[in-house]
């Protein structure tokens, strides 16, 4: 077990610059998930903690020491893939044990070793099989017990799950984090999927275009997003993004009313508010709409609206929500009103 | 169990009882009729080596499939000739020594080309694939003045030499490791395999099958290799089954009879190398079977 840390780490494949100078502490024990659009460079920045990609520039450092120029297996990191990588030809034993080749255990140790990680991942009965005559699920725990069997110091997941369906994804999302809980070992997990950074994180980073735009837990990148690109990237549906202009401590809403707001700056905004915290009849009114569209999700029903500023989403009641064609003015708590300075998308204090 | 059979009746048996097959339409006769036009046309001349090698020499030349009078006097003949051991063993030392070469060579060449990345490896790579529109009768005489000034003439060496890696065999290699993912590879790197280890434990085994064809191709290549063993070879002792049989008879007259019975025996050891490498050709189209 170990802390993680990347100082000033880029990337360039000949001209093109992928990566923008990473920094990140990650301390002992700790799950850390990076989440981002794809080609955002989160597998790159996985691939070079693996020593998998040369680095361009900066520094990784892992328990102190600096293994920009180790090989792979000398860095105390074990990876799980997208695809598994298990071996086909090999039985589920073989391939767990696989993760043991370079280690100097004793044979005895060895298979006590290969016991315990096949009894935390239940598999004891199926440590004869073939990967063939495995479920997708089976085979992801395997790969997940070949990193495990040498208890590194540093978890890689690359998109472990991308390729499991819904139920088993929920699922699965679940061991990991119990699995986590259970061994305690440092995980740095990639997905794009947003659900899965906010329920199995400690924290989360969002990258975009090779930068990072926002670290935080769960809670601080929901609640209180850096940039207008986290407040849209976190939770479903989206934020809404609504022009505003402040001054004096008033915020006019283009298209929509004037609020009171105890706030110092001027000039162009934009107030995000999530559909979640927008609903009819809530005060301060900040917008009046049609509803247009309904989608009933049981408790909820998300309404959208034709606004003056364009659609807009929100949420009502699920047992008695507006009727389609209905005018609706729409209003949030005061806590739940994000601005962001309208040209950089940078939150403002 | 026997029970539940007899209460529930299985999906094959709801099938039988259907009555028998209904008439085979048109399209079905035209593919059984090509497809029996191509075995006969695959089978003939294997029969006809059988044939003849059970034929008299005044026989040979009539084109009856069934001798009129059968004998195993040719047999006896070839075998009792002490040279045909000799070429046989010959065949099978150069067979087997250059299809090892070829699947270690091949393969390792191949896999190097397929997964790495460093300068040059197109070139390599082409420059690989351009033999491959050469015709051995071109490259012959360079091989022969090679072969005699390094002494190579009339030599195992002499004659393995020029077919110990092949530019097929590198190439189908090669596209057959495009199909070993990466992940595999990189893998493996992160638990400490070296590159040669990675090859060896984690790619060849994924490669089976087009060993197993490679292994085939080339045997059989050697095996039936003809115009270079006999240009290279002057001895008796050192031909090739068909550099041997090739000899029999005298100026006059060619002993086909003879020449038969020779190479219906000489088709065992590559009925026995099918046998052996078709396994994994299966075996791996099973396992080619299995995503993810
Ligand atoms: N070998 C390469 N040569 C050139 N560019 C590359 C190479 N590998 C990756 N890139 C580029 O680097 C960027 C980051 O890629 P990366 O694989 O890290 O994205 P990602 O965030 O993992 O995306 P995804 O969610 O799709 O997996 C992409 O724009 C990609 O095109
Ligand atoms: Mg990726």
């Amino acid at each position: 077990m170990a802390d993680l840390t990347l100082k000033a780490l880029s990337k360039s494949y000949g001209e093109t610059k992928v990566l923008h100078g990473i920094d990140l502490d990650v301390a002992d024990g700790e799950f850390i998930v990076f989440v981002g659009p794809s080609g955002c460079g989160k597998s790159t920045t996985l691939r070079m903690i693996a020593g998998l990609e040369e680095v361009s520039g900066g520094e990784i450092s892992i328990d102190g020491r600096v293994v920009n120029h180790l090989e792979p297996k000398d860095r105390d990191i074990a990876m799980v893939f997208q695809n598994y990588a298990i071996y086909p030809h090999m039985s589920v034993k073989k391939n767990i044990a696989f993760g043991l080749r370079s280690s100097n255990m004793s044979k005895p140790d060895k298979e006590a070793r290969i016991a315990e990680v096949a009894g935390i991942l239940d598999m004891t009965d199926l440590l004869e099989r073939k990967p063939s005559q495995l479920s997708g699920g089976q085979r992801q725990r395997v790969a997940i017990g070949r990193a495990m069997v040498r208890d590194p110091a540093v978890f890689l997941f690359d998109e472990p799950l991308s390729n499991l369906d819904a139920q088993l994804r929920t699922q699965m999302r679940l061991e990991i984090k119990k699995l986590h809980q259970r061994v305690g070992n440092t995980i740095i997990f990639v997905t794009h999927d947003q659900v899965e950074a906010m329920t199995m994180a400690d924290r989360i980073v969002i990258m975009k275009d090779g930068h990072i735009q926002q670290i935080g837990t769960p809670d601080e990148v929901y609640h209180r997003p850096d940039t207008t690109f986290v407040g849209q990237f976190i939770g479903a549906p989206s934020m809404n993004m609504l022009a505003a202009e402040l001054t004096d401590g008033v915020l006019k809403i283009e298209g929509g009313t004037e609020i009171k707001l105890a706030h110092e700056a001027t000039g162009k905004v934009l107030l995000g508010v999530r559909p979640d915290d927008l609903r009819a009849g809530a005060e301060p009114v900040l917008i009046e709409g049609q509803v247009m569209l309904r989608e009933p999700l049981g408790p909820d029903t998300l309404i959208y609206l034709e606004t003056p500023a364009g659609e807009v989403i929100a949420r009502a009641s699920g047992r008695h929500p507006p009727q389609l064609g209905d005018v609706v003015s729409l209003g949030a708590d005061e806590d739940c009103l994000h601005l962001f300075d309208a040209t950089s998308g940078v939150r403002l204090p | 169990m026997a029970m539940a059979d007899t209460i529930r009746p299985t999906a094959a048996a709801v099938l039988e009882t259907r009555g028998p097959a209904r008439p085979r339409n048109m399209g079905q006769i035209i593919r059984w009729l090509i497809l029996f036009a191509g075995g006969v046309l695959m089978v003939m001349p294997i029969a006809y080596m059988i044939s003849t090698s059970l034929k008299w020499p005044h026989e040979v030349y009539d084109v009856n499939l069934i001798p009129k009078e059968p004998t195993l006097e040719n047999y006896t003949y070839v075998l009792e000739d002490g040279r045909f051991y000799l070429w046989f063993l010959n065949s099978i030392i150069i067979a087997t020594i250059t299809t090892a070469s070829n699947l270690l060579f091949d393969s390792l060449v191949g896999y190097t080309l397929c997964k790495f990345r460093f300068p040059g490896r197109m070139i390599v790579f082409i420059a690989i694939l351009s033999t491959l529109m050469i015709p051995t009768e071109m490259l012959v005489i360079p091989w022969y003045l090679m072969s005699q000034s390094f002494g190579w003439l009339d030599s195992y060496w002499g004659i393995m030499f020029p077919g110990l890696m092949t530019a097929f065999g590198t190439f189908l290699m090669k596209q057959f490791f495009e199909s070993v993912p990466d992940d595999f590879i990189e893998a493996a790197r992160i638990d400490g395999l070296n590159e040669l280890q990675i090859w060896w434990t984690v790619a060849m085994p994924l490669v089976k099958p087009a060993l197993a064809a490679l292994a085939i191709f080339v045997f059989l290549g050697n095996w039936t290799a003809f115009l270079w063993p006999l240009i290279v070879t002057n001895s008796v002792e050192m031909y090739t089954i068909p550099v041997g049989l090739s000899g029999f008879g005298d100026e006059a007259d060619v002993a086909w009879e003879l020449i038969m019975t020779g190479a219906a025996i000489s088709t065992i050891p590559t009925l026995v190398i099918f046998l052996i490498f078709q396994r994994f050709i299966i075996r791996g189209v099973v396992m080619a079977g299995l995503k993810g």
